[in-house]
This record gives structure tokens, C-alpha cells and sequence, in this order.
């Protein structure tokens, strides 16, 4: 660690590191980041750039490094690609990777792109590629995909696990650097619930940088230290460090991200890696600092060019020097504090050039008594060096024009145009933004949201400023809450004043040559001719400027490069920087983890599952099962060596044979109570309700108020006010809602309860010749005789000792009843039935065989048969229409002329002329086969099956007219060529339903 | 206009690009124009195109409230396939993607149309009914469409988990092979460049604020931000604000405009090689020619202007693509946006004559409007320049609710049992 | 995720809720007296303004309850909240009554 100081920062020298970066070993310190130690090293070559490939190094220190991207991870599983060297905490044995080269970081051979620079300028890929047509995919889309990304995806599912926590708050303090931390104590101290987050692995912002400034008569580290222990000791204070608040949503409502343990490395930890808070907050201060802005000048993009406080962090937490002759380029005073720093840390200072024709004050006084050449009106017109900076030219500039330059031998440049307020979470809570003229900065305006803005993130820079501005804003939080806010507090700091001043934009340069090149955005390889040239072209709303250009598109999303592009705008149109307006600040604030958000929804806790109570016995007896909404159901039992065909045709004919048995508890229910109950089901169903006697089931028919079919189910009346409502098994949450939607809003007045009953009833049915003489053992207090309990009545009393509602239904055309008992028993129920049916060779069988036999009879499935576009009378159910009725929900759209037209597309048997063939559900129906493409299509395949019982193929299909098509034949074109089918009845087996009698 | 090519990119290049012309002019707005068409996005750009390309008519203003394809066209995932179900859908769906397959040469602009495929995946037995009717649709309208089984999948786009451990597991998927993506902001910025070379008025930051009529009933011209503009005939193609622009002639449609959210990840290297797309768990995902993972989400619950979504919703799209592709758990989302999707009863877009005369309105898109830009530009058109709806849109009335006769693609999609 | 009051339970987050629409559309007494167009209005027709907006939110996980909501579409920001059948705390935009009431729907 050749440019490791012996002594000073917040690194621990205890406790030593080695890491590797590129195959290559190093060592570094506890406290470091891979940034700060690989400059330790005295390696600041890191990456290089998007389109040129240009080599880059270390630029900044924090989150809006533009330069330093690498992938890190030394398992597949836990790779990720595009991290900033400057955010990650060094570990043991940490594996860090370059990216976007190749072979190797040093020698790249995509760098030739840098020489052909000329003719890839912005938005060049508009322009060209077109010809000939085809080569676009397969020739030069596939080049630039190559040529474009940065790293690489990872190629192994993710190890890592996630997690999600609500939080709330009464205030919540964004970003703990002076401001953050003063608001922090004020909120604190008057007594309401505070949450601090900071995006770094220690709270302090510049503080953790500070050398010569002192709070309160302490040195800032000291008062940092002191200020988090009164922090940490208050009950009502959260602390979240390494936590970034990423996005604003509505009715102050934040997203934060906590890293929980990618700084661990490789120890093995149960903790999730990351942990999303989605909090939300009372009041909110935002206490998010300012970022450092670079000046633009020609080749300003050279490993050892950095940014000046960029430098000071380097040297004052870090104990590291970045270079051993440095050259200063600045706009403001603060470069000045930088180069004084680390003058006295051993840093040769070659010059200062200070873009300002008349910088003044103590910090030049101050540089100049400490003996560095301190150059006003001074730009930098040039530099060199190829894998590091080696020497920058200086140039007066009078009058505008330039002197001439001067070249100075350095291996570290630092750049400073002041500093942009951190607005991102302020824009994105809708605040209004103001520009600044003295500042040139945009800082917020009137807050939308419950929120105030302190500190540098609203351009109040200077640390005794900064530190007042946070504690009034704690305390004017608290008192907003309604509570007593804590007492006033006066900082007593010294520390010299840094000025207000910044440039954006492009200084004046030597730059005006073709050849040379100015970067705006670091990053994504623009120029400040790049933005030229898209302003010459048309392009000069700020935001076409972005996208042609890409400027402030890369993943530091122009933390660093948007107001430099806006002052270039400004600057070639001559229009006021304020007039330009900025791009809208979207929400993450830096990039933030898919795994995060997705937190713990995976696998089988990516949506609940519903299972019924006889679940485990489908499953214990070889199910397989399908997903019917969040319901697993039981698809089919296959027996050994059957798959789901020879399964199916055994379940069929068991069933139509004997009896089968079927776990039917899916199905929705809801119990409409109520003495207006009929009245009500009149309105919400087509058909007529006041006449149905209580122990009678009727099959419903539910339409939306457009007209089309929506649900339908079986409706048993248990008594004069009392509906038991089955609804499809996908549907029962929207008839609810829907059934809810209508007795809230329209017909308060009718006196109807209604609750969902889906889980409590378990329903077992049982189906087939026998099924009468399986449960006759069964129950008591109720006669199921065919007399006593004809087809479609209900009977309450017990089976199996369990109470039930007994239902005499069929959904197969055979004898069925279906057995609703409490769901805690469905189980046992269904055991008791199994075993009962033992001696009739009972079959169970799933949804598959239940679609079969329904098919068979012609009985439609909701969202099968209909689709959101068919009536009643489309699918043969006018006979469910209560005529009679004056009013339903849907039956006024019935009336439209749409609805009655005869071209309709009407349910309709079809049989295949070959009984072999089995048509594939979903093809099309057409009159003539031999039309060419595009044909005329009448209609669709719904239902399609092998039908056991016929011992052929049947098909339910919605055709054009169809009804009227009965005894015709038509077709249905498949790729292997056409089917000739009749169309038939939509009824293949006991037509008459003397089956259902058993 | 100056014509785009590798030689005068290098010509150009040797003279540092000083000289490349505008791409569009920004003219002061004419008292009159023959037409107006409301809105500066993708179809209306394409709109004034067509006038002045195929119907004659060049004496045509294009205003936008703010700057060109800065709405949805700038804020979509792109994604363009036609495989929808019903004839009316497939001929106007159909219509753009064919147009899509020659937009970069006959707009001299590269659009990157880039048909990578668009893979739609089935998660239940419901999904493979349904996909299945498309394929078959599809095939017998002469519109490529291919049913992939689980293994096909994979073998398509290798980075899905398929056999996986999920909860909806991928049993299968319908691949349009000439379905894929484009370059929205070169949509919008290529019309408005060939359009504006044909004679039409870009008018940018000139938002409407009236639609004047005369006694008669008929339009006049619009009141806007640089003044009124006398317009013989008006389109209004403003996406998520045509409620709004609507209102000042008096129409009310049947709309309602809600937030759309998109997001990208950070750019890495190619490792998605197609577009894929899944209505049951809510995800929609590419990868740009820059590298970032394009991902769309659903609508929000609630209509809304903000061009802002709720949390939850964008987390609920990543849960589908994290469970999609396992790998990608661990990229970054790099920006996370909302747009203002108009959507109609059926979710199909109207595209018609209005009961004002000389009103012509292109909206309804709902979150599926960018693959049709130039079929719905090119239908606007003719509608617009013969006073009577072309063929293809002739079913995309605004009478068809009143009728009921709805082209309703989602609702033959739509989940029960 | 919005914050919403229910008036009958105070405030909670969006995920607690359902959307129902746009308010104050009463289903008509008698649908079948009504023409084509009429009737279409009432199913389909909504005034989707950029500004206030009067909305029906259920309650669906706490107390299953329909209210009405007043928000501002353009900014999301929740103006008020109340029960079924109270009359709206504001004004709709004076603008937006003017339009409504000088606009026939175009069905």
C-alpha cells in the first residue's frame, strides 16, 4: 500500500485485508472501500467507458461514481455486475472483477473505437445500419448489442434471500451528514418516533471527512462520535445505516434499501441480504447533501482525474493519498481546501487554475501563503496520458481568447465546479424546483408532500449553516406533529466559509479544435460536442437532448453530468439555464436490487396457495394438480404406468359405471340472508327466485351489467331468507364484490346480508349409478330416497355424525349428490364416503374427467364455453332468463341490437366424421376449407375430449349461426389439413337425463 | 431533408459534423391549416406523415403541449407482435407490423425494428386453451404465431426457469417470431423528420386549450398556448389526455386513463434474447440494444394524471420477473417511470369519426399502443383525408358500445372456472 | 401506495382497499325505459378529469365497506373521503361542471 498514509482516517490498520481485483492480489484495511484501497495501491486504471472504451479510473467517492463500475463475487450465484468500487466495503477475500473489456483492462481491443470517435457521434446509429434491411438483425443489431452493456448478467440463479419490512414513523431523516444528524437530535429531543437512514456504512456524510473544522469545541469527529451515542441511547430513535431511501411514492410513502450483509463477504450469516422498508412517514426532512460537479474540459475522462473533495475523502477518512503531484482545476473555494489538505499530507500541488477571472479570500490568501501557484483566469486546455493522467496544459484565457498553454507534469488532477444539491427524492415527491442563479443549482422550492429540505440538499453549504438549518428543521417537524418541540440549540463552529460559487456548463477552452473532446457524461461517453450536435440538429428540449445524446442516462443517472449538460445547452442556445428546465427525476435514487423488491415472494410464497381440506388425501393418493386461481385442485389420479389419458378414461368410466368421487370445495360460496334475499337474487341473477321453494336448487346465471355472462353456480334455498350461492371457483371474489358493489351502492335499502362461506364448507361429490347407495349408510335425518330427494333439492341434517347440507345436483349427468360439510371435516368425511364406496369400486377423479363427463352433457364452464363476449342465449341458457322480470343486472344490454343478432356465435356440438380425431381445443371453424389465407372463420373449439362413453371424439364449439348449422357439416382446418365435423346438438349423451335419476 | 447513410455520417465526420441540418423544423404556427392533429407522439407524428405521404395533404400542423414523443411513445417497453385473436384486432395489428418491417428505409431514420421474437407464456391450462385458439386464429389469418412446449421455450430463451421451482409454473408459450422491439424515441423522431420534410408543422410547447366550433357544430380551429390556429379538420391523438381534449368539443368517450409503470435495469451484456411476456403474473421483459432489461408492469388500481405509480406495483412485476429468471434476482433497477394509458371498455382503441364534424379521434390504446404506430398513423390518415373510415379501423367506432358489438381481447382471455 | 381514510376506520394504506370507479352514477330506475344511447352512457361513459375526482374505494380488507373518495388525478393528493350517500364535501372543478353540463357524450 505504497500511497497509504502511516496514520490518520477512520480505517482500522488492525485489522488487514487482501482482496483481488482483476487476478491480482492486494491488501487493504478494515474501513476501506474497494476504491480507497485499490488507490492505496496506487491502482486508479478501474474500467472503462461505454462506447469508446476509453480508460477510466476512481473518479468520486461515493454514489454518483461514473467511472468505476466492476462486478464482484466469487461464486456465480452471488456475482453481481456494475457495482461502484466507491460504495463497496472491502472484506476478506473479496473478488472484484473489471468489465467491458476485453482481453484485458489495460489492453483492450474495443478501444479502437476511441480512434474511429469521429464517426460514432451521438445518435450516429439513426443514421445508418439501414441497408441493406436484413443485415440490421442479423449483422449489425448483434454487433452493437455486443460492443454495448457493461457487465455481466450473472448466469446462476441468485443464492441470496431478501426481505421486506413496513416501517412508520413520525419523522424520517434522510441522509445523517450535519444537517440530517442536527435534525435528527431536534426531533429526537422533542419526543416523537424518528427514523434516520444514511446510505453509508457509517452516518456522518462530510463529517467523516472533516479535518480542521470543530462543533461545539469538539473536533467533528468527536461531536460526530458523541452526537451518534445521544442517537443510539434514545428509544424513540431507529437507526438504519447502509440504508438508501431510493424513491418517493405518493402521501409520503418511501422506499429505502438496506444492505444487510454484502459488507460481511464470505461469512456465512442467516441474514437476508438485503432488506426493503417501505415506510411511511409524518414528516419527512430531507437532509441529502450535494454532489460535486466536474468541470468540462478536453480529455477530462483520465485515470487520475478526480473530483477535489473526492481527493480530500481519500486522504482524511481513508489515510490514502491519490497522487503525489497534483494539478487543481476549480470554480470555487472549496478545490482550495483540498489542495491545502493534502499539500500538508505530502501532496506536491503543481498549480491551481481557477476558472474565475477574480477568486478572492482567505482560501486563495491561504494557498498562496502555503506557497502553491495559484492561476485565475486559468483553464486547462489538454492532458495526457493514456492509462494515467501525466500532464495537463494551463491556459490564460483573456478577453476570451486563450494563452498560450503551459504543460505541467502531475499523476492526479482534481476538478471542482461547486456543488449540485442532491434535489432527486425532493423532485420526485413533485416539489416544485427553483434555479438559482448564484448557485446554479436547482434547490426545492414548496414542498408538495409533508417534507422539508435542510442542509446542502437546499444549497446551504457552510457547516455552521448546515448544521442550524438541520436542527430547525427537526424541530419545525416535531411541531408540525403537534408535539413540544425540544429546546432551540446554537452550534458554536469554526470552520471557514466556502463560498456559493459554481460554474456549469463548458468553460472556455482550447477545445474548439475537432479533434478534441470534452466528457459531460463520464460514463455513457458524451461530449460536449455531442450536445452540440444534438441542439444543431433540433434537439433542444432537455430532455430530446438526453435522449439523443444519452447524457445522464447511465446508471449514475447524470448525478454528475445533467446540470454540465444544461449549462452546454444554455450556453448554445443562449437561452437562460433556468429556460432549459432539467430532465424528471425518477425514482431509484441509486440503483436498487430486483431481489429486494421481489423480498420474499418466491417459490411457493410468490402468491398464496389454497389448498382444500382434502388436499393431502389427493395428494397422499397420487394427484396431480392444476392451478385453478390461487387453488391447487386435483387434475387427475393416475395410477402407476397410467399418464393422463388412460387415467381420465378410467376415472369416466367409473364414474358414469358406478360412481365416482370428486373434491368439489373450490367452488365459491356465498350465503345471501337476508328478508329481501329473493328480491335481491332476482336483481343480481337472470333468473326468477321469489317462486323457488326453500329445499330447491336452481342453476343461476350471473351476468355483468354489459350484458354478458359473467359466473353461474347452483343456488340452493335453504329457507324463505336464505340462499346458499355456489359461484365458479375463479369467480368467487368478483361475484362478491360485484354482489357487494350493488346492495352497498343502489339498493341500500334491501334488508340482505351476505358472506363469503368458500372455506367453511368442505364438498365432496358423488357421482354415478351408486352414488345413492354409498351415502345412504352415511346420513341421518335425511331421507335421500328418490322420492323424498328428487334431482336439484337440498336436505340439512348429518352424515358421518357431521352436520351437512346435502345437495341432490350433477354436474356429470349421473345420480349425484354433492356433500357440503364444515371444512374441518371434509376429510374425515370423504374417508368415510371412500371407504363406504369401496364395495362399488369408488373412483376418485379430478378436474380433467369432471370436464369430460360435463362435455358429454353439454353443461358450459364458465370461461371456457364463454369468454367476456357471449350472451346467455349464445351459449343455449335463454331458458335460465327470468322473462318475467322486469330488471336485472345485464338485462337492459341484453336489449342492444348487437346482442340478438342471428350471426351470433352460438354453442354447438361438433363430431369429427373420423371419431379418431380428437380436435385440439381453441381451433378455428370454418365453411370453406379450401379458402385461401386469410380465411373466414365462423367459430372455435371451447370443449374437446375423448369421449369414453361414446367411444369417440366430441367438441363443444361457439359457431357463427350455429344453431341453425345443426346437421351441416363443416371444417376445421388444422396444419396437418382440414377436419370435416357435423355440426350437432351440444348434447352427446343422455339426451333426455334419465340418468339423473340413476 | 438531408438523406441519413454510412457516407454522409462520413462525410460529415470529416467536417466535425458542423453541418448536419435540423431533423425538424420549429416553425411559428400558420393562422390556418387544412388539418391539426392534436398530440406529438408516435401516432400522431405517423398521422401527419401519412397525410402528407400517401393522402396528399401537407398543408398539416402536428401540436404538441410539450416535446415530441415525450408521452407514451418515450415511455413504453416497445414491444410490437400482432397476434391477437380477434379479425379486427389481427388485420389493424397486422397492418403496422408490416409496415414496422420497411419503417427504417421508408422513413430514412433507423427505427431498429428488431423482430427478436415475442414469447407469450402459459401458466395454467386456462393459458393454453386460450394461446392455443390465438395460434390457430392466427395461422388461418395468415399471421405467424407457433405454439412452444415447456422444452421449446427454453430452447428459445435459455435464461428461463423452466422446470424450475414456481409457483405458476411455464407450461408452455405462443412465439411470434416476427414480433419484437423497437426504438420509441426513433419512432417519433423519424416521423417528425420525414414529415416535416413533406411540409408539416411541428408546433412543439403549444398546448391546446380550446376546441372552437362554429354555429353549425363544426370545428373551427383550436385555441392554444402560441395562439389560435384555424384547422379544417382536428385529429386528437392524445393518449392518456384525450378525455381531457375531448372535453373542450364537447365529447365525452367512454375512457378512462390510468398509470402505466416501466422500469430498465442497469445495461449488461447480452443475455436476454427475445422479448417475453406474461399476462398471468404481470411481466413483460427485453433487453434494449444498450444492454438494460426493459421491463413493463400492469396499470395502476385507480385512474390518475401523475405519470407516477404506486410502489407495490412495480414490486409485484419484479417478483414475476425474479421468479421468470432466477439470475436476474440480483440485477439493479436503474429507473422506474409511469405513463398515461387511455383504456376503453373493451381495451381496444377507437379510431373513428366523431359526432362533430371535422373531429376525428385515435385513442384507447390502453398499455398496448406503441406496436401499432404505423398502422394506426396510417388508418388515422385516410380517415381523416376521405371524411370515412378506412377498412381496417371501420369496426373501431365509438358507436360499437352503444351497440355492443366489442372487440374485447382481454376478456376472451380472461380467467374463470 | 396511497394513504386513504376510510370513514369508517380511519386511515390505511391502499393495499387494504379496492378501486370501484368513478363516483355518483346512479344505476337507473328503470334501465329498459332508457334508449341505446342512454343506457350506454350510464355503463360507459366517464368523465376521467385531470383534476378533482369523485371515486368509490372499497374497504375490502378491514371493514368491506363502499365510500366515496375526492382526489386531485393530477397530483394523486386525497382531498376528502365520505360515507355512501352524503352529498360531496367540495365542489367538483367549477371548469369540469362546465364542461359536463355544456357536453353531450358522443354515443
Amino acid at each position: 500500500m505504497r500511497y497509504r498514509l502511516p496514520a490518520g482516517g477512520r480505517i482500522d490498520r488492525s485489522k488487514p485485508l487482501s482482496f483481488h481485483f482483476d487476478g491480482k492480489k492486494y491488501s487493504g484495511f478494515a474501513g476501506d472501500t474497494l476504491a480507497s484501497a485499490l488507490i492505496a495501491n496506487g491502482a486508479h486504471l478501474v474500467g472503462r467507458s461505454f462506447k469508446y472504451h476509453r480508460p477510466r479510473g476512481i473518479m468520486s467517492a461515493g454514489a454518483d461514481e461514473p467511472n468505476a463500475l466492476v462486478g464482484v463475487g466469487s461464486e456465480e450465484a452471488r456475482y453481481t455486475p456494475n457495482l461502484r468500487a466507491t460504495q463497496i466495503e472491502l472484506y476478506n477475500g473479496l473478488v472484484a472483477e473489471s468489465q467491458n473489456r476485453w482481453p484485458s483492462l489495460s489492453l483492450d481491443f474495443s478501444g479502437a473505437n476511441d480512434l474511429f470517435s469521429r464517426f460514432l457521434p451521438a445518435g450516429f446509429y439513426y443514421k445508418t445500419f439501414m441497408w441493406p434491411a436484413s443485415a440490421w438483425k442479423k449483422l449489425y443489431e448483434p454487433m452493437i448489442r455486443r460492443a454495448a452493456g457493461l457487465g455481466r448478467a450473472p448466469e446462476a440463479a441468485d443464492a441470496d434471500r431478501y426481505t421486506q419490512v413496513y416501517g412508520h414513523c413520525d419523522v424520517l431523516v434522510v441522509g445523517a451528514g450535519p444537517a440530517g444528524l442536527a435534525a435528527a437530535l431536534a426531533a429526537a429531543r422533542s419526543g416523537v418516533k424518528v427514523f434516520v437512514c444514511d446510505e453509508q456504512d457509517q452516518m456522518g456524510g462530510s463529517l467523516l471527512s472533516e479535518r480542521e473544522a470543530t462543533i461545539d469545541g469538539q473536533g467533528a469527529a468527536d461531536w460526530l462520535a458523541q452526537t451518534i451515542r445521544e442517537l443510539k441511547s434514545r428509544t424513540n430513535v431507529v437507526l438504519l445505516r447502509r440504508t438508501t431511501a431510493f424513491g418517493w411514492y405518493p402521501h409520503n410513502f418511501l422506499g429505502l434499501c438496506e444492505r444487510v450483509t454484502d459488507h460481511l463477504g464470505l461469512a456465512i450469516t442467516k441474514q437476508p441480504r438485503e432488506r426493503m422498508w417501505q415506510v411511511r412517514a409524518r414528516e419527512v426532512v430531507l437532509a441529502t447533501g450535494a454532489i460535486e460537479r466536474p468541470l468540462v474540459f478536453p480529455d477530462n475522462d483520465r485515470p487520475g482525474i478526480m473530483m477535489a473533495e473526492a481527493a480530500r475523502t481519500y486522504l482524511n477518512r481513508y489515510g490514502v493519498l491519490p497522487g503525489s503531484r497534483a494539478v487543481v482545476f476549480t470554480a470555487c473555494d472549496s478545490a482550495y481546501r483540498a489542495a491545502l489538505e493534502l499539500k500538508s499530507a505530502g501532496v506536491e500541488i503543481a498549480a491551481i487554475a481557477d476558472v474565475r477571472s477574480a477568486p478572492n479570500g482567505r482560501w486563495m490568501e491561504r494557498a498562496r501563503a502555503a506557497g502553491i501557484d495559484v492561476r485565475p483566469s486559468t483553464v486547462i486546455a489538454g492532458t495526457y496520458g493514456r492509462l494515467r493522467i501525466s500532464h495537463a496544459d494551463l491556459a490564460r484565457i483573456s478577453g476570451g481568447t486563450m494563452g498560450h498553454p503551459e504543460t505541467f507534469a502531475c499523476d492526479l488532477l482534481l476538478m471542482s465546479a461547486g456543488f449540485t444539491p442532491s434535489v432527486h427524492l425532493f423532485s420526485q415527491s413533485r416539489g416544485k424546483l427553483v434555479y438559482d442563479e448564484d448557485l446554479k443549482a436547482y434547490l426545492p422550492g414548496t414542498s408538495v408532500e409533508r417534507e422539508r429540505s435542510v442542509g446542502a440538499c437546499r444549497g446551504v453549504f457552510d457547516l455552521g449553516a448546515s448544521l442550524a438549518d438541520g436542527f430547525a428543521g427537526g424541530l419545525s417537524a416535531a411541531k408540525a406533529l403537534g408535539g413540544t418541540a425540544a429546546a432551540e440549540h446554537k452550534f458554536s463552529v469554526f470552520a471557514q466559509s466556502l463560498g456559493r460559487d459554481g460554474f456549469i456548463g463548458a468553460p472556455p477552452s482550447g477545445g474548439k479544435s475537432r479533434r478534441t473532446r470534452a466528457w459531460v457524461d463520464f460514463q455513457n461517453d458524451v461530449t460536449a460536442k455531442d450536445i452540440e450536435l444534438a441542439t444543431r440538429e433540433g434537439f433542444r428540449s432537455i430532455e430530446h437532448v438526453k435522449r439523443y445524446t444519452t447524457t445522464g442516462m447511465a446508471t449514475d443517472q447524470g448525478k454528475t453530468s445533467n446540470m454540465n449538460a444544461l449549462g452546454i445547452v444554455s450556453q448554445t442556445l443562449a437561452l437562460p439555464a433556468s429556460q432549459v428546465g432539467l430532465t424528471t427525476f425518477r425514482p431509484p435514487y441509486t440503483p436498487t436490487t430486483f431481489g429486494a423488491f421481489a423480498g420474499q415472494s418466491r417459490g411457493e410464497l410468490f402468491d398464496p396457495v389454497r389448498k382444500t381440506s382434502i388436499h393431502e388425501w389427493a395428494r397422499e393418493n397420487g394427484a396431480v394438480f392444476e392451478d385453478v386461481s390461487l387453488w391447487k385442485r386435483a387434475h387427475y389420479f393416475p395410477r402407476p404406468g397410467e399418464d393422463m389419458h388412460a387415467a381420465v378414461r378410467r376415472e369416466c368410466k367409473a364414474t358414469r359405471e358406478s360412481v365416482g368421487i370428486f373434491d368439489a370445495t373450490t367452488l365459491g360460496k356465498i350465503e345471501v340472508v337476508g328478508k329481501d334475499a329473493a328480491e335481491f337474487m332476482n336483481r343480481m341473477y337472470t333468473n326468477a327466485w321469489t317462486k323457488l321453494e326453500p329445499g330447491r336448487l336452481r342453476y343461476g346465471v350471473m351476468l355483468r351489467e354489459d350484458g354478458f355472462v359473467m359466473d353461474d353456480g347452483v343456488v340452493g334455498r335453504m329457507s324463505p331468507d336464505r340462499f346458499h350461492v355456489t359461484t365458479t371457483t375463479g369467480g368467487a371474489a368478483r361475484v362478491l364484490a360485484l354482489m357487494e358493489d350493488y346492495l352497498q351502492t343502489e339498493w341500500s335499502d334491501l334488508d340482505v346480508w351476505l358472506t363469503s362461506t368458500t372455506e367453511q364448507w368442505a364438498v365432496i361429490a358423488v357421482q354415478g349409478p351408486n352414488a345413492r347407495k354409498v351415502l345412504e349408510p352415511l346420513v341421518h335425518g335425511i331421507d335421500i330416497s328418490q322420492q323424498a330427494m328428487p334431482h336439484m333439492s337440498v336436505q340439512e341434517g348429518h352424515i358421518c355424525g357431521v352436520p351437512t347440507r346435502l345437495f341432490r345436483v350433477s354436474f356429470t349427468g349421473e345420480l349425484g349428490f354433492e356433500v357440503n360439510v364444515p371444512m374441518g371435516y371434509g376429510r374425515g368425511v370423504w374417508e368415510a364416503i371412500y371407504a363406504a364406496g369401496r364395495e362399488f369400486g369408488i373412483t376418485p377423479y379430478g378436474t380433467e374427467t369432471m370436464h369430460v363427463l360435463r362435455a358429454e352433457k353439454g353443461y358450459i364452464i364458465v370461461g371456457q364455453e364463454t369468454d367476456g363476449t357471449v350472451t346467455p342465449d349464445d351459449v343455449g341458457l335463454a331458458w335460465a332468463i327470468g322473462k318475467a322480470k322486469k330488471d336485472f343486472v345485464g338485462k337492459r344490454s341484453l336489449a342492444r341490437p348487437a346482442m340478438s343478432r342471428s350471426d351470433r356465435k352460438q354453442l354447438v356440438g361438433l363430431l369429427t366424421v373420423d371419431p379418431n380425431i380428437v380436435l385440439e381445443e381453441g381451433a378455428q371453424v370454418v365453411a370453406d376449407p379450401s379458402e385461401p389465407v386469410p380465411m373466414t372463420m365462423i367459430g372455435h373449439v371451447t370443449s374437446s375430449y375423448w369421449s369414453v362413453a361414446l367411444d369417440r371424439s366430441i367438441a363443444l364449439a361457439l359457431v357463427q349461426g350455429g344453431r341453425a348449422r345443426i346437421g351441416s357439416r363443416l371444417s376445421v382446418p388444422i396444419p396437418s389439413g382440414p377436419v370435416t365435423v357435423e355440426v350437432v346438438q351440444p348434447i352427446f349423451y343422455d339426451p333426455e337425463g334419465k340418468r339423473l335419476d340413476g | 431533408m438531408r438523406r441519413f447513410s454510412a457516407i454522409s455520417l462520413f462525410r460529415e465526420a470529416l467536417g466535425g459534423h458542423e453541418t448536419w441540418p435540423r431533423q425538424w423544423r420549429s416553425p411559428e404556427p400558420k393562422p390556418a391549416y387544412d388539418v391539426v392533429i392534436v398530440g406529438g407522439g408516435g401516432h400522431g407524428l405517423a398521422t401527419a406523415f401519412y397525410l402528407a405521404e400517401r393522402y396528399g395533404l401537407t398543408n398539416v400542423a402536428v401540436v404538441e403541449k410539450g416535446w415530441i414523443g415525450g408521452g407514451n411513445t418515450g415511455r413504453n417497453t416497445t414491444i410490437i407482435r400482432s397476434n391477437y385473436l380477434f379479425d379486427e384486432s389481427a388485420r389493424l395489428y397486422e397492418h403496422a407490423l408490416k409496415l414496422w418491417e420497411g419503417l427504417s428505409q421508408q422513413l430514412n431514420y433507423n427505427v431498429m425494428y428488431s423482430p427478436r421474437g415475442v414469447l407469450m407464456l402459459a401458466h395454467n391450462i386456462h393459458d393454453v386453451q386460450s394461446f392455443k385458439r390465438h395460434v390457430h386464429a392466427n395461422r388461418l389469418n395468415g399471421i405467424d404465431n407457433e405454439w412452444l412446449s415447456p422444452q421449446e421455450c427454453k430452447e428459445f430463451c435459455p435464461p428461463l426457469n423452466v422446470g424450475g421451482a414456481m409457483r405458476y409454473p411455464i407450461l408452455g408459450g405462443a412465439l411470434q417470431r416476427r414480433g419484437g422491439t423497437a426504438r420509441h424515441d426513433a419512432v417519433a423522431w423519424g416521423y417528425a423528420r420525414a414529415a416535416d420534410a413533406r411540409g408539416v408543422d411541428i408546433l412543439e410547447n403549444c398546448e391546446v386549450l380550446g376546441i372552437r366550433r362554429a354555429a353549425s357544430g363544426r370545428v373551427e380551429g383550436i385555441e392554444t398556448s402560441r395562439g389560435f390556429i384555424r384547422a379544417g379538420k382536428i385529429g386528437v391523438v392524445a393518449a392518456g389526455n384525450t378525455s381531457v381534449v375531448m372535453n373542450m368539443a364537447g365529447v365525452r368517450l367512454p375512457l378512462e386513463s390510468f398509470p402505466l409503470q416501466a422500469l430498465v435495469s442497469e445495461p449488461v451484456k447480452p443475455a436476454f434474447p427475445c422479448v417475453v411476456m406474461s399476462n398471468t403474473i404481470h411481466a413483460y421483459i427485453s433487453q434494449s440494444d444498450k444492454g438494460e432489461m426493459v421491463i413493463g408492469a400492469g396499470t395502476d388500481a385507480y385512474t390518475s394524471y401523475s405519470q407516477r405509480g404506486a410502489l407495490h406495483i412495480a414490486t409485484h412485476t419484479l417478483d414475476a420477473i425474479c421468479e421468470l429468471v432466477p439470475m436476474f434476482r440480483r440485477l439493479r433497477m436503474l429507473r422506474n417511470w409511469g405513463g398515461i394509458v387511455d383504456v376503453t371498455p373493451d381495451r381496444s382503441p377507437i379510431v373513428a369519426k366523431t359526432p362533430v364534424p371535422g373531429l376525428y379521434v385515435n385513442c384507447g390504446w390502453g398499455t398496448g399502443g406503441f406496436k401499432a404506430t404505423p398502422g394506426s398513423g396510417d388508418v388515422f390518415a385516410w380517415t381523416i383525408a376521405k371524411d370515412d373510415p378506412h377498412p381496417i379501423n371501420a369496426p373501431f367506432t365509438i358507436e360499437r358500445f352503444r351497440d355492443g358489438v366489442m372487440i374485447d381481447e382481454a376478456a376472451a382471455a380472461a380467467v374463470a372456472h | 401506495m396511497l394513504l386513504i381514510k376510510c370513514p369508517f376506520c380511519g386511515p390505511r394504506p391502499e393495499l387494504e382497499f379496492s378501486y370501484g370507479g368513478q363516483a355518483h352514477i346512479a344505476r337507473p330506475k328503470d334501465p329498459a325505459s332508457l334508449d341505446d344511447e342512454s343506457w350506454a352512457e350510464y355503463l360507459y361513459i366517464r368523465s376521467n378529469p385531470k383534476g378533482l375526482h369523485a371515486e368509490r374505494w372499497r374497504h375490502i380488507h378491514g371493514c368491506a365497506r363502499f365510500f366515496n373518495v375526492q382526489r386531485n388525478t393530477a397530483s394523486d393528493a386525497i382531498v376528502a373521503t365520505y360515507k355512501i350517500g352524503e352529498e360531496p364535501p367540495k365542489p367538483v372543478d367549477p371548469g369540469l361542471e362546465e364542461w359536463s353540463s355544456r357536453s353531450g357524450a358522443a354515443l
